[in-house]
C-alpha cells in the first residue's frame, strides 16, 4: 500500500488546543454528512455536527474525539477544527451526553420561535446518535 | 503615649495581618499561574477565530446577505455596555479602573444624548457603577459560584447579548475589561461586539473556497460564537489580570505590615529604655538621699 501523504491537522476547543501534529486522514461529521479529509483536499469551509472525529495518523494508530458542533477550515495544506466543545472519547461517559440533552432540553422550552426550536430539536437527536454510537450500552 | 503593652497588642495584631496578606499574595500567585495558562490555552482558538472569520467576511463581504451582527443596525442610539469586573477586591486598583472607564464612557455617551443599557459581570463593577447609574443597569451576572470560567460561562452571556440584540434592544455593545499585561499591569480596555468588526485584514490566501452549507449560513453562524469566544478571551484576561493585581497589592500590604512592626517595634523598645532608665534613676535618687 502506498502510503498517504500527511498534512497539519489541529483540533482547537475554546479552552485548549486538544491536538497538533501531522496525519494522513481525518474523518469529520460535517453538518451535511461525514466526509474524510486527506492532503490537497480543495479549500474547504464547513460547519460540523455533533459527532465522532477520527484521527488516522502516519504510523497506522487512529485516535477518536467527541466533539459538539462546530466548524472546520480545510485547506490543502491543513485542515484546522474548531469545535465549540471536544473531549477525547475515553474521557467521555454516557451521563455527561445525558447531561448535555438535559440542557439541551431545557433551552427547547425557551426557545422564542420554531425555528430556533427545530434546531435545538435537531442537535438532540444528533446528541442522541452520538451517544448510540459511540457508547453502546 | 501608648503603654508598653497597648504596642505590644499593636505588633502583634499587625503581625497577624501581615501572615494573612502573605497567605493571600502566595494564593494570588498560585492561581495566577493556573490563570495565564488558561489564557494561554485559549488563545489558539481565538486566533484561528478571527482568521477564519476575515476569510469569510472577505468572501461574503458588505452586501445584503451579511448578517446583521456584522452590520448592526444602521444607528447608534442605543449603547449596551457589557462591563466585566473581579468577583472579589482586595486586589488594588483592579476593579475601579475597569469601572472608571465604563463610567467616562457611559457620560460621554449620556452627554450625548444616547441612551446607554449596562449589564454588568461580577459583583464589584455592579457594586462601584450602582452608586451613579443603577438605572441604567438591565441585568448583571454572578460568577462567585464560578470555581474555573469556562466556555459555557461566557456563552450564556454572548447569547443573552444577541438575544437583547435580537430583539432590538441596542445598537451598538461595548466589552469592557482588563487586558492582562503582565503581573503589574493591565489595561482596562472597552472592545466593539457589535457590529462586530471583521478583525485584521485577512491572510494571504487566496484559495477560492467550497462553502458547506453557503457562507452566509456559515457566516451566521460563526458571529455569534465569535461574540462568546470575544467574552470567554476577555473573562480569562480579567482572572489573570485580577489575580497579578491581587498579588501586587498583597506584595505591597506584607511590605508595608514589615515597615509598621519595625516602626513599633523600635518605639516598643525605647519606651522600655526609658523606662528601665527611669526606675534607675529612682533607686539612685533614693540611695543618695539616705
Amino acid at each position: 500500500m502506498v502510503m498517504a501523504d500527511s498534512f497539519n491537522f489541529e483540533l482547537v476547543s475554546p479552552e485548549r488546543l486538544l491536538l497538533s501534529g501531522s496525519v494522513t486522514a481525518v474523518v469529520i461529521p460535517a453538518s451535511e454528512g461525514e466526509m474524510t479529509v486527506m492532503a490537497n483536499h480543495a479549500p474547504t469551509m464547513t460547519t460540523i455536527q455533533p459527532g465522532v472525529v477520527t484521527v488516522s495518523f502516519a504510523d497506522g494508530q487512529t485516535d477518536r474525539y467527541v466533539v459538539f458542533g462546530g466548524f472546520a477550515d480545510i485547506l490543502p495544506t491543513g485542515c484546522t477544527l474548531l469545535a465549540e466543545s471536544a473531549v477525547h472519547i475515553d474521557e467521555i461517559s454516557r451521563d455527561d451526553i445525558a447531561k448535555r440533552i438535559e440542557v439541551a432540553r431545557g433551552e427547547l422550552d425557551a426557545a422564542p420561535n420554531d425555528e430556533h426550536r427545530a434546531s435545538i430539536e435537531r442537535y438532540i437527536a444528533q446528541l442522541g446518535t452520538v451517544q448510540g454510537t459511540i457508547l453502546p450500552a | 503615649m501608648p503603654s508598653l503593652k497597648d504596642l505590644k497588642n499593636r505588633i502583634a495584631s499587625v503581625k497577624a495581618t501581615q501572615k494573612i496578606t502573605k497567605a493571600m499574595k502566595m494564593v494570588a500567585a498560585a492561581k495566577l499561574r493556573r490563570a495565564q495558562e488558561a489564557a494561554e490555552a485559549a488563545r489558539p482558538y481565538s486566533q484561528r477565530m478571527s482568521a477564519v472569520l476575515a476569510n469569510i467576511a472577505q468572501a461574503v463581504g458588505q452586501d445584503d446577505t451579511a448578517p446583521r451582527l456584522m452590520t448592526g443596525t444602521g444607528k447608534d442610539d442605543v449603547h449596551l455596555l457589557v462591563v466585566c469586573t473581579a468577583e472579589r477586591g482586595l486586589c488594588g486598583g483592579f476593579n475601579s479602573q475597569i469601572a472608571r472607564l465604563a463610567r467616562d464612557h457611559t457620560r460621554k455617551l449620556l452627554a450625548n444624548g444616547k441612551t446607554v443599557k449596562i449589564i454588568c459581570v461580577g459583583k464589584k463593577g455592579f457594586d462601584i457603577l450602582r452608586r451613579e447609574f443603577a438605572s441604567l443597569i438591565i441585568d448583571r451576572v454572578d460568577l462567585r459560584e464560578v470555581k474555573k470560567i469556562g466556555f459555557t460561562n461566557a456563552d450564556e452571556i454572548g447569547r443573552k447579548v444577541i438575544a437583547l440584540f435580537d430583539k432590538g434592544e441596542f445598537d451598538v455593545c461595548t466589552l469592557f475589561y482588563s487586558e492582562f499585561k503582565s503581573v503589574i499591569a493591565q489595561i482596562p480596555t472597552a472592545q466593539q461586539l457589535i457590529p462586530a468588526s471583521a478583525g485584521e485584514a485577512a491572510e494571504q490566501s487566496d484559495a477560492i473556497y467550497d462553502y458547506e452549507p453557503d457562507a452566509a449560513a456559515i457566516l451566521g453562524d460563526l458571529i455569534p460564537r465569535n461574540i462568546s469566544v470575544q467574552i470567554f478571551r476577555a473573562l480569562l484576561e480579567n482572572v489573570a489580570g485580577e489575580m497579578g493585581a491581587k498579588m501586587s497589592a498583597m506584595d505591597n500590604a506584607t511590605r508595608n505590615a514589615g515597615e509598621m512592626i519595625n516602626k513599633l517595634t523600635l518605639s516598643y523598645n525605647r519606651q522600655r529604655q526609658a523606662q528601665i532608665t527611669k526606675e534607675l534613676i529612682e533607686i539612685i535618687s533614693g540611695a543618695e538621699a539616705l
